[in-house]
């Protein structure tokens, strides 16, 4: 990337950081957050501008804008059905939008080629299927995909990469291991370093943690803390909010279709914004470890 | 794996150009392939050769064509079979010699376009937003079914002599292939080969899910059609030149992948066992049974057999 396209996302990109409606009665509508994230200068390659989302007869969202903070670990959070798994296939262009666009380093990205599109933004999608009898290091290699030609073999760039991810992810032991015979936690690191292998700066995670036991999942966040610390801009759909709040450094929270509020966790997570997003009466304190909000549910019974 | 395989096809290639009714053995079929042998190189090069090499030929598109099938719709059910090639090319012969009274042995063209109108009806009732497996396969098998009953009533419709010569093209014979019927079949078969190769990386992209396929750079619907469109093309020119050959396109896949290990289908080995089945089929069908059966009707009692297998191991595994 060039610096001429960085100037021009980010001159692009001033409508709809201002966009981005926060629900009336929302606690961003102090614009404190907004400023902030203004007056630190942050760029964005990656932004949703003014999109319809919409299936087949229903839609999810409309006029929706979102700006992804460049190096950024930007989570998404937000109730079922709120729209946030369909605003990261947006961003990933997985789903057209109905009307907008996703701009990517000042381009409507649906006027990329995919291939050159899938060299910018890796996606771990929910879904992924590991062929029969795949080992672990032909599943990883199978992110070089968009790297090669048609009929090109693997060379030394695809080889390289491939360690790489996989010493970033720590299965490099495993690669000769089949995918089926891995444990959720292995598995998840295995679909993690495909994505790696991409070699991509912007990652969307698409509820990654989703079926893992609890250490599992500090492990996993804790490879995304480190993959965003090295350079890489990720955009994580989250379900835990204190995992959200503990590692994200741009927080966006969605409800009906809408981002209600976004921005650093430690200024946007109050009890009135978990009430608010969730419905949920609660208490938030700051995590003794970190610092970071911590949210403790009130409940009805005890 | 490759290499036993091979040698299993070499093997059966000097079995099938010795066996007959003027058998030869391993030595003097080589010694006639070199030609000068009079009589012998005759037997081996004009009447023996051509059925040989078609076998082989035909049986590595039909694996070939059931695997880019199985892959795409992530079932080891789906080939072409099953999408309604088969039975929607017979009908198009039927409609061929009933409707416009052409000899069923001219009937390439109705078997190609009733083929190709089947698929082409089965992928566009199946599409809804994209086209994904399952639904291929049951608006396949509901085709299918339609397509057999139209099919029974216009043989009964027919003259008995044209029921008999229609019903003998359904079963799929290797009988009648020489130089002059091999040689545009292989043509078509060379120029696919190219077509396969660029499908091959797309199409272990799409293993993977639709959503992480895309997001490594693979347009999912063009990429499907395409695959789809080299599939039926392979099946299309076996069955313009043979009439219908059942379960080599089923089980070859499968098979392969057993025999080979590995992740997904692998073609090139599927292709090889493919061409080996149906040649040792085609012998079973010439030279093992009392009467010259049509080698399709070999396959699919091969077929029964190994899908009858395949259903008794689930079973076992699910219990």
């Amino acid at each position: 990337m060039t610096a001429k396209d960085t100037m021009s996302t980010s001159d692009d990109a001033a409508t709809p950081a201002t966009a981005a409606k926060p629900a009336p009665g929302a606690p961003s509508d102090s614009p404190a957050a907004l400023d902030a994230a203004a007056a630190t200068g942050q760029t964005s390659r990656l932004a949703a501008v003014d999109v319809t989302l919409a299936y087949e007869r229903t839609t999810v969202s409309e006029g929706l804008s979102v700006e992804i903070p460049d190096r950024s670990f930007t989570v998404i959070v937000g109730p079922n059905a709120c729209g946030k798994s369909t605003l990261l296939r947006a961003l990933s262009r997985l789903l057209k939008p109905a009307a907008g666009q996703v701009v990517l380093d000042g381009r409507s990205i649906a006027d990329l080629h995919t291939k050159e599109a899938a060299r910018r933004i890796g996606l771990l999608p929910q879904s992924a299927i590991a062929p029969d009898g795949i080992t672990v290091a032909d599943l990883v290699a199978r992110g070089r995909y968009p790297h090669q030609g048609l009929f090109r073999a693997r060379g030394e760039d695809d080889a390289r990469a491939v360690a790489a991810a996989m010493a970033a992810t720590s299965v490099t032991a495993l690669a000769d291991v089949p995918v089926d015979e891995l444990s959720g936690g292995q598995r998840q690191r295995v679909w993690v370093a495909m994505a790696l292998a991409q070699e991509t700066r912007i990652l969307l995670l698409d509820e990654p943690t989703t079926f893992l036991d609890i250490a599992h999942q500090i492990e996993l966040l804790d490879l995304f803390a480190r993959l965003h610390a090295d350079g890489s801009t990720l955009v994580a759909v989250l379900h835990d909010l204190n995992h959200a709040a503990r590692y994200a450094t741009h927080l966006v929270a969605m409800k009906d279709g809408e981002v209600v509020t976004q921005g650093p966790p430690g200024e946007i997570v109050t009890a009135e914004m978990v009430e608010h997003v969730f419905g949920l009466p609660c208490l938030v304190i700051p995590d003794p470890l970190t610092g970071t909000p911590l949210v403790v549910p009130r409940s009805a019974t005890r | 794996m490759a290499v036993s395989l091979g040698a299993a096809a070499l093997v059966l290639v000097v079995l099938g150009l010795g066996l007959g009714d003027y058998p030869l053995g391993p030595l003097e079929v080589v010694r006639a392939l070199g030609g000068d042998q009079g009589f012998a190189s005759t037997v081996v090069l004009e009447w023996r050769l051509p059925r040989v090499l078609a076998a082989l030929a035909f049986g590595a598109a039909l694996g070939v064509s059931g695997a880019l099938f199985q892959s795409l719709t992530r079932n080891p059910l789906g080939s072409p079979d099953v999408i309604g090639f088969a039975t929607g090319s017979f009908t198009g012969v039927l409609v061929f010699t009933v409707l416009l009274g052409g000899s069923v042995l001219g009937a390439t063209g109705g078997a190609l376009v009733g083929g190709l109108a089947t698929a082409l009806v089965v992928y566009l009732l199946a599409y809804r937003d994209g086209v994904q497996g399952f639904r291929l396969i049951v608006v396949g098998i509901a085709i299918t079914a339609m397509l057999g009953s139209f099919n029974t009533w216009l043989l009964l419709k027919v003259q008995t002599e044209v029921a008999m010569a229609a019903s003998m093209w359904a079963a799929g014979s290797l009988g009648l292939v020489g130089w002059s019927q091999l040689w545009p079949a292989a043509l078509m078969l060379a120029l696919l080969v190219p077509c396969v190769l660029a499908v091959a990386r797309p199409l272990r992209q799409l293993e993977l899910g639709d959503d992480a396929a895309a997001a490594h750079g693979v347009r999912v619907e063009p990429a499907r059609l395409v695959i789809l469109v080299v599939g039926v093309a392979l099946t299309a020119v076996v069955v313009a030149t043979t009439g219908p050959i059942a379960f080599v396109a089923l089980a070859a896949p499968q098979i392969a992948k057993r025999l080979a290990g590995g992740a997904g289908l692998p073609l090139g080995h599927t292709a090889l066992l493919g061409g080996t089945l149906l040649l040792a089929a085609d012998l079973v069908a010439q030279h093992l049974l009392p009467t010259d059966l049509p080698v399709g009707i070999v396959t699919i009692v091969l077929g029964g057999v190994y899908l009858l297998t395949l259903l008794v191991r689930e079973a076992r595994r699910t219990v």
